[in-house]
């Protein structure tokens, strides 16, 4: 648990940070809250000669009402996104997410961009900003740029952000009348999730008028459990109703196996829980 | 709880605060990593990524020549030196092992050592191990043990031509085959109790440095038994055991895994004298994890025959024990210390034993709390409750049908211990009553009969074990090279302040105060008077330290018995000051009178001052005032208890909760409640840990793949309920305190009872056993395979 050398640049606003990445080259981190990246570099995971450390810059660790939408900074701490009564109030599902990450201790320091560009697949907040269909706003040489939840996930630990470029901000719609629930299921209380669901579900009058459900780590990027969001819109909030639309959760998903559980146990778990996560949300 | 109890009490017995927390929690602390000396060189160890291998070539040049560096050292450097020991050949057969300092020309699981860095910096020393280019031919590895013992089996270690370390039959009482003849009823299961990982707060950590006269090396490290350590340093080094000084400082954690030596401290030891320079170094957590040695790890088929009615009339057990690569201190005797619990606390006619031990390409295992004990009472525990279930009985009455009575106390076992006195009716008794049996057996019953997807189950342990290790001749019969006993200097000094110097080495047991309340009473002075030294040879010559809850059991006899010899030399100065004879001398609460006449009296602190002047003492008393004393106990210690779990079990998710726990312990005379509920607390959530959280686990290719926190779960607060504890009290008649050892007792007890609540959640479901631990994943796939028509 020793990192190897490198140079270490702090930026103190967006730009310097892009200008220090741009002049670090292809082999530098950036450093938010390091809840992330301090593990990856005292196992030697990763050994990047260049740090540019982004956790005081004033500029991305602020919450914006923007009418329709929230811009959330990407150096908000995830105990700030779990409290800040705008984001209770308009994204419940991302507070509630944000409440189950790790420890107190972890979420006062980790941040939702940094977990959203480390890209864990077993993180909790990326689940949930696709879920939201949030939008990603990325700094580089050439300017500002925003990108979908869709795009911005591409892979294992891989986003959209590239090396020269900078996550500032993540846009995220209000969800009013949307009721909400990450159901995350792990072995101990501060240990990563097997598998999580968020849900957001719309109901009307009895019935189901708009579901988002999102699952995690049941492939290597947030999975956007479409089939059952399908087959939940125009059924009635019933119990059965839900346990019938979920039994096609892990459709399409590629879980790992793991010393945890295997891949099968993962699309089980993904059924039984995008059932309950969906069930509470809905208030069934 | 506070200091409420009667005055005129005496300091045993009392839960006083800990005199070492407030320095321990508000950071002064000394941890061996804290050591810090002029000139130091740093230790980085290249450890094999490969579990079985030949090394066919070593280039170490480019990590010599880099940046720090002072040497590099292969096994090339070291020929033949052995960087561990065994000191239990438990058969006259057995298959000893060769532990290398550095290997030669062999790796042989992933973590053994291939080469050292010394380095000005621990950094620069990490970073050139970058540097070292080895070329391995990859061996077949050996993971798991029937395999291993399978005839063309690979080897481990192919000059011994078998895996098998050796086969210990040990038939009890009369024979298990005749009673099995007899037998209305005869219940076989095969329990897995899988491999552990001590996690040890501190990780393991060593300074070593040319200090003081002559060629003294001193050895600073993170260690539960610095005596042992010097005299098997000594053996292993060549280097004179009195040019050695071991000092166990400040250690955060043992469990076992500080019970060894390991070829880190022979290493360290042997570059300091070399270099003539102080050499250090703090493993990792990854290196923790990998190479401090494992606990447990047996397959363990396990028969039991009884009478329609439920009378037990034997068992059958017969243990296949993985060592891993090498033998270390007391690999192959930990399960054996395992073998006289198997009975538990019941009556039987006979009990068969066999255990195998099997090398195999995975991390040496050894001492793990509770040490062999906490198996056999895995195995006893379970074992009852599947008979219970066979026979249609509640497991409770078949258990109280079956064990020792109160009033026939004391009773000598199948296995041939006399276990001195016990009382499993009144502990239990309390624990029903703690725990509300019958509400939850009545929920339990809606829960089956609704269809609930969490079922309800109810565990039970009623457990004793033996520990407070050992009568010197138990230990020399069973083929151990050392005794048990323990040793006690107290000494006054000329102010009546005391020094009390224990051979025991706490590493968070709360040593310091409990032995100040023990000798407070015995001598009469205040426990805040009292100064107790431990953990250095320096200062502390003689002991057998701090391992196998002996500290109290064995280490508190020998305060006693030196406390009395103190008290009654200064007996003899008393009477002389007095100018009465010794015999009309009373003492009490450190007060020497004459009897009859209380105003004639001197204190005990007086006394040592007079001892220290030697102005007028007595004809033939030397001067000074102490009192010393090596022990060497009558028997074992025999605590016991009986512990309750309320286990939910979601059968949709496989997810296990525990929601209630009781534990009603029998520690006997408690010393410090306070110290006792630490251990019990501690011990459980341990327990507790191997029952739904904790196993290593290995690929076929002997890759630890449970190789950080993230992958080896221990449980922390947030997954624990509040525990519900309570003591019933049953004085030891061999310990003259009436005290019985409590280190292990909740990490042996707790485990059984959870996994029986697990398995009495989903009985009615078709499930009769669920692995370790009771994972979602491992509930999942029981659940599935008695769906699918077989039990797990």
């Amino acid at each position: 648990m020793i990192p190897s050398a490198f140079d270490y640049v702090k930026a103190t606003t967006v730009d310097e940070a892009v200008a220090a990445l741009v002049a670090a080259g292809e082999d530098a981190k950036v450093l938010g809250g390091g809840q992330s990246l301090l593990p990856v570099l005292r196992l030697r995971l990763n050994n990047p000669s260049t740090i540019v450390d982004i956790s005081t810059v004033a500029e991305i660790r602020t919450i914006t009402d923007e009418g329709t939408s929230l811009l959330i900074g990407a150096g908000v701490t995830t105990d700030e996104v779990a409290n800040n009564p705008l984001v209770k109030a308009h994204a419940p599902l991302l507070s509630m997410t944000a409440e189950t990450v790790a420890d107190r201790a972890i979420r006062h320091r980790g941040t939702f961009g940094g977990s959203c560009a480390h890209a864990d697949p077993a993180g909790d907040l990326p689940t949930a900003a696709a879920a939201l269909d949030c939008e990603f706003v990325i700094a580089g040489p050439g300017g500002r740029r925003t990108v979908s939840a869709a795009d911005f996930f591409v892979d294992f630990f891989t986003t959209a952000v590239g090396a020269d470029e900078v996550l500032v901000a993540v846009r995220v719609p209000k969800m009013d009348g949307y009721g909400a629930h990450y159901e995350k299921f792990n072995r101990t209380a501060q240990a990563w999730a097997i598998v999580g669901v968020a849900a957001a579900v719309k109901v009307e009058g009895g019935v189901i008028t708009d579901a988002r459900v999102a699952l995690t780590n049941m492939g290597p990027k947030p999975i956007r459990a479409t089939s059952v969001e399908a087959a939940l819109k125009g059924q009635p909030a019933t119990a059965d109703a839900i346990k019938a639309a979920a039994s096609s959760a892990a459709d399409g998903t590629k879980p790992t196996s793991d010393v945890h559980a295997d891949a099968e146990f993962r699309s089980h778990l993904a059924r039984v829980l995008t059932g309950r996560a969906v069930a509470t949300a809905a208030g069934v | 709880m506070t200091d409420t109890l009667n005055e005129t009490m005496g300091a045993i017995g009392r839960p006083i605060r800990r005199k070492e927390d407030a320095r321990l929690v508000t950071g002064n602390t000394n941890w061996t990593d804290n050591i810090q000396l002029p000139g130091t060189l740093h230790m980085a160890f290249l450890r094999s990524s490969i579990a079985h291998a030949k090394i066919t070539r070593i280039d170490t040049s480019a990590a010599k020549a880099a940046e720090g560096v002072v040497h590099v050292y292969t096994g090339a450097d070291f020929p033949g030196q052995p960087g561990s020991t065994c000191v239990w050949p438990v058969t006259d057969d057995i298959v000893m092992s060769h532990y290398p300092v550095i290997c030669e020309d062999e790796v042989k699981y992933v973590g053994d050592v291939v080469a050292v860095v010394i380095a000005t910096e621990k950094y620069l020393a990490t970073d050139a191990l970058d540097l070292i280019d080895v070329d391995y031919e990859v061996l077949p590895a050996i993971v798991d043990m029937e395999a291993a013992l399978a005839e063309g089996s690979p080897l481990v270690h192919s000059d011994k031509g078998t895996n098998r370390c050796y086969t210990a039959p040990v038939p009890f009482g009369g024979s298990y085959a005749d009673v099995k003849a007899k037998a209305d009823v005869v219940v076989s299961r095969r329990f897995i109790n899988q491999r552990l990982i001590p996690t040890t707060m501190e990780p393991r950590a060593v300074v070593a440095a040319p200090m003081g006269m002559a060629d003294e090396i001193t050895l600073w490290t993170a260690t539960q038994v610095p005596h042992v350590l010097r005299v098997l340093l000594a053996l292993l080094t060549g280097i004179p055991e009195n040019n050695l000084r071991v000092v166990a400082p400040d250690v955060g954690g043992g469990f076992g895994g500080k019970l060894q030596i390991y070829r880190e401290e022979v290493l360290a030891v042997l570059l300091a004298r070399k270099l003539g320079r102080p050499i250090k170094w703090t493993e990792t957590r990854s290196e923790s994890i990998l190479t401090m040695h494992h606990g447990r790890d047996q397959i363990q088929d396990i028969e039991i025959a009884a009478t329609s009615h439920g009378q037990i009339l034997g068992m059958s057990v017969n243990l296949l024990a993985d060592m891993g690569a090498y033998l270390q201190i007391i690999t192959p005797g930990t399960p054996l210390l395992g073998m006289f619990m198997y009975s538990g606390i019941y009556k039987m006619e006979a009990l068969d034993f066999t255990c195998t031990g099997v090398y195999t390409n995975k991390t040496p295992t050894d001492a793990y709390r509770g040490a062999g004990r906490p198996e056999a009472t895995f195995a006893v525990e379970r074992i009852v409750d599947e008979l219970a279930a066979e026979l249609g009985m509640d497991p409770m009455e078949l258990r109280m049908k079956n064990w020792i009575k109160h009033e026939e106390f004391p009773y000598t076992t199948v296995e041939g211990l006399t276990y001195d006195t016990g009382n499993y009716e009144a502990a239990t008794a309390r624990a029903l009553e703690l725990f509300g049996m019958d509400e939850l057996r009545a929920e339990q019953a809606v829960r089956r009969a609704t269809g609930d997807p969490v079922q309800l189950g109810i565990g039970i342990s009623t457990f004793t074990e033996m520990c407070g290790l050992a009568p010197s001749r138990t230990l020399g019969a069973l083929k151990y090279v050392a005794g048990g006993w323990e040793h006690c200097t107290i000494r006054a000094l000329p102010t009546g302040k005391i020094e009390l110097v224990t051979g025991t080495s706490p590493h968070g047991q709360g040593h310091a105060t409990a032995w100040s309340q023990i000798a407070s009473d015995i001598i009469g002075v205040p426990v805040e008077d009292i100064e107790v030294i431990y953990g250095d040879t320096g200062r502390s010559p003689y002991g057998m330290d701090t391992y196998g809850s002996r500290s109290l059991a064995v280490g508190g006899q020998a305060i006693k018995v030196a406390g009395e010899r103190l008290v009654e030399k200064a007996r003899m100065i008393a009477a002389h000051q007095l100018e009465v004879s010794p015999e009309d001398i009373e003492f009490n609460a450190g007060t020497y009178s004459v009897k009859g006449d209380p105003e004639k009296a001197t204190t005990i602190q007086a006394i040592a001052f007079a001892a220290f002047q030697a102005h007028n003492l007595p004809d033939g008393v030397e001067p000074t005032l102490s009192g010393e004393a090596t022990v060497d106990p009558m028997d074992f210690s025999y605590p016991h208890g009986t512990h309750l779990a309320a286990m939910e079990v979601d059968t949709e998710t496989g997810k296990v909760t525990l929601r209630k726990y009781v534990a009603v312990d029998d520690c006997g005379v408690q010393v410090n409640p306070m110290i006792v509920e630490g251990q019990v607390h501690g011990g459980l959530a341990q327990g507790i840990g191997q029952a739904m959280y904790e196993g290593a686990e290995y690929d076929s290719n002997g890759n630890l793949l449970t190789a950080s926190m993230g992958d080896y779960l221990i449980p922390s607060a947030a997954d624990l309920p509040s525990f519900i504890t309570d003591r019933t009290v049953t004085p030891s008649t061999t310990h003259p305190l009436g005290t019985k050892g409590i280190g292990e007792a909740g990490a042996i007890a707790s485990t059984p009872a959870i996994v029986n609540g697990v398995v009495d959640a989903i009985r009615h479901l078709g499930v009769n056993n669920v692995l370790m631990p009771t994972s979602p994943q491992n509930v999942y796939r029981a659940l599935k395979a008695a769906n699918n028509g077989g039990a797990a």
